[in-house]
């Protein structure tokens, strides 16, 4: 082993687990742990993922999160493509795409919001907006990365239904359910999936430590575990080096910034 | 036919409860002096159509506002742009949130001269809910898929800050995404572009490739020159974003009286340029000569 494990390996390996089998799309990723692990899937899993740079480039051999691609020193961006926004919105449209967005709430059906927490007309907190979450639930797979799992984020009902919810797309009808899927939310706690007879959140893996009582305590609705519910895997030597190539900075623990040693 | 134009007379163009556009994205190559330039008019009750940045707070905190229609409001490098959540939070403001690729539908439906662009977006989101104007349209077709039916965003005026122009009102953006500014531009009855530097037409493919000349002249009636018009947003490749002013910015939303010395200062300077020498001003006390 070259180095200890911390949960923020765990979460990136997880959020990177769910990019496996995309093949051929675009990655897109909010935040720092699902832009690493975008990357890592790239490097170790999914050669054929297409990654931008943030602004208009895809870039073929992605560097470290939290500089500039484009202006970096120590490493030659290598630019196979351009995606101004116009043309991400016509990819997402496509459905050649993957997202992984955050969550200020997250319902048990996977409603999300990023808008604003409290009563719409004067919120208590108005956040960035609906963004397009939207857009993105309907036309193409979405996940979401939420770094601090507890009643305030998951949540029995969320304020504003920016990312649409299994039970929404079906009350929305055929079109909406068409090219919806929601494949994993990973928290700093555990991973989830919707592999349930409602389509409703299940308990898939505990990160090592984590505990399904302390899960349910943190969760302020009800879910279904998956049997036999296991442990999120730890990384594999190479994809620690990935993650450390990716973020020499250590800026995964801007998110989740327990780094004591797993395992 | 010369369609550079000063400040004072872009002003003159103003007039109360009108709907503007902004181009840019965050804080992204944002047409700041003109934004500053709507701060100095007496007009008001506007309604305000943005992938919002500073554009918004600004606005929204000088009371201009009645209306914004924006997918987002952010600052990029700070996620919150704290002016805009205040506006909100004391619903001093009306607020039409919609998908950021419902927004583009809008401008482009009113830019096509279509009363609506038909889009999945939106479908079982609280868009829906929280703009309940919006209407959904079943398909003609044997496929019957019921789809919004984004009307069209038809702006009094849009605004839109480039790299290069030419008296005539060729733009050119040398930055790597045009955002949406055509859209903006094509959506609105007047039409009016920054620029950090006049050229003469001939001299456009000195500057980068034809793939950069993304606004032409009949998008446009008037030029205003603006060298770091779009400070403290960026404006690649010019310049990049000025972070510490842009702290700067968001620190003043914290007390009543940092906000008056902000808006003192620097919103209401007088000119672009009273504006510029202030700047550099506060960056030579914040970085030190």
């Amino acid at each position: 082993m070259g180095r200890d494990i911390t949960l923020a390996d765990i979460c990136i390996v997880a959020c990177a687990d769910a990019f496996r089998g995309d093949g051929e799309i675009m990655a897109s990723a909010m935040g720092t742990i699902p832009s690493i692990a975008a990357r890592l899937a790239l490097s170790c899993f999914e050669p054929d993922l297409l990654i931008s740079d943030g602004e208009a480039y895809f870039i073929r051999n992605p560097g470290p999160v939290g500089v500039s691609q484009t202006d970096a020193i120590d490493f030659q961006p290598v630019v196979e493509g351009w995606i101004p926004y116009r043309k991400v919105f016509d990819m997402l449209w496509w459905g050649r795409r993957h997202v992984m967005m955050g969550a200020s709430q997250i319902d048990k059906y996977g409603n999300q919001n990023i808008s604003a927490i409290g009563p719409w007309e004067k919120p208590k907190a108005q956040l960035l907006g609906v963004r397009g979450a939207p857009g993105n639930t309907v036309n193409h797979k979405t996940s979401y990365w939420v770094p601090n799992h507890s009643t305030k984020s998951f949540v029995s009902r969320v304020d504003i239904v920016c990312g649409v919810g299994y039970d929404r797309a079906s009350q929305a009808g055929p079109t909406a359910q068409k090219y919806h899927k929601l494949e994993r939310v990973v928290s700093n706690k555990a991973v989830f999936d919707f592999q349930s007879p409602d389509r409703s959140m299940r308990l898939v893996s505990l990160h090592p430590g984590v505990t399904s009582d302390e899960v349910a305590t943190l969760t302020g609705f009800e879910f279904i575990c998956a049997e036999p519910l296991s442990y999120s895997r730890v990384p594999t030597e190479i994809e620690l080096q990935a993650i450390d190539r990716y973020d020499p900075k250590g800026l995964r623990f801007t998110e989740v910034d327990d780094r004591q040693a797993i395992g | 036919m010369n369609k550079v134009i000063i400040e004072e007379e872009f002003i003159s163009r103003l007039s109360d409860g009108m709907t503007i556009g902004i181009g840019g994205w965050g804080s992204r190559r944002k047409p700041m002096s003109l934004v500053r330039a709507i701060c100095r008019s007496p007009v008001s009750n506007l309604t305000v159509v943005s992938y919002g940045g500073p554009d918004v707070g600004i606005l929204c905190a000088m009371g201009k506002v009645a209306r914004v229609i924006y997918g987002f409001v952010s600052l990029d490098s700070i996620a919150l742009d704290p002016h805009f959540r205040f506006a909100r939070q004391e619903s001093t403001i009306s607020a039409t949130e919609l998908d950021e690729g419902m927004l583009q539908w809008g401008l482009y439906a009113a830019s096509l001269r279509l009363p609506f662009l038909p889009t999945r977006a939106g479908l079982g989101s609280d868009v829906m809910t929280i703009n309940p104007w919006l209407r959904t349209i079943k398909s003609p077709y044997s496929d019957e898929e019921e789809l919004v039916a984004m009307p069209a965003i038809t702006l009094d005026m849009a605004i839109v800050h480039v790299n290069r122009a030419d008296s005539s009102g060729n733009g050119q953006i040398l930055g790597v995404d045009p955002y949406f500014d055509d859209l903006f531009l094509m959506a609105a009855s007047q039409r009016y572009i920054s620029c950090e530097e006049l050229v003469d037409t001939e001299d456009f493919l000195k500057f980068g490739s034809h793939h950069t000349l993304a606004i032409n002249r009949m998008m446009v009636d008037g030029v205003i020159v603006s060298k770091r018009g779009a400070h403290f947003t960026s404006c690649d490749s010019d310049y990049s974003r000025d972070e510490v002013f842009q702290a700067h910015y968001a620190q003043s939303a914290k007390t009543p009286e940092s906000w008056q010395a902000f808006r003192d200062l620097f919103v209401l300077a007088e000119s672009h340029q009273t504006y510029l020498e202030a700047v550099d001003s506060f960056g030579m006390a914040s970085y030190g000569s």
